[in-house]
């Protein structure tokens, strides 16, 4: 899993079969200082309470379509937890 | 598997149910030469603190397995305490 902040948020009406409902985020994903890291990405939000500001962590590949239910929706990354504090 | 160091913590209240109760690391994944190439955030499961070096389990199938599961959006786990690694390149 990778640290990231969430910077914005997307919509999409037209979704295949098993997003609907899903909120999407644009997450840059950041190195172990916080700093960016990569290129944006845009993860489904599986804890249903990440919002633009929040500094998260997420899964990529397959991890990222177990986090969802129903599971196995074509996503490939998503966000699993809200960080409160980290200490490097 | 990959040798890392722990490097810090990661405290989270709200997160995917898998999560609830579980400790994570901020581990530094070491290369061949035993210098940090990247970060990963794993699940610990052998009480290891910062400064340890530790073996990581990076493979979701493996890792559900590990737990017991069939579903779950877990990856990386670190499943040991190093005491001696050497690093022959570099």
């Amino acid at each position: 899993m990778q640290l990231g902040r969430v910077t914005g948020t997307v919509v999409a009406t037209i979704k295949v079969e098993g997003l609907e409902g899903v909120r999407f985020l644009i997450v840059q994903p950041l190195d172990e200082h916080l700093g960016s890291a990569g290129r944006p990405v845009v993860a489904a939000d599986a804890v249903h309470m990440a919002g633009p500001g929040e500094l998260v962590y997420f899964v990529a590949s397959r991890e990222a379509a177990e986090a969802l239910e129903p599971r196995f929706v074509p996503v490939d990354h998503a966000i699993v937890g809200i960080v409160d504090e980290v200490h490097v | 598997m990959k040798v890392g160091k722990v490097a810090g913590t990661v405290v989270s209240t709200i997160n995917h149910p898998f999560f609830d109760g579980q400790k994570l690391l901020l581990c530094h994944v070491l290369d061949t030469s035993g210098e940090p190439a990247g970060y990963t955030i794993a699940v610990d499961r052998v009480d290891a603190g910062v400064g340890d070096t530790v073996l990581i389990l990076d493979e979701g199938s493996s890792a559900r397995q590990f737990f017991g599961i069939d579903t779950g959006p877990v990856r990386a786990v670190i499943a040991g305490i190093v005491d001696d690694v050497e690093f022959n390149d570099g």
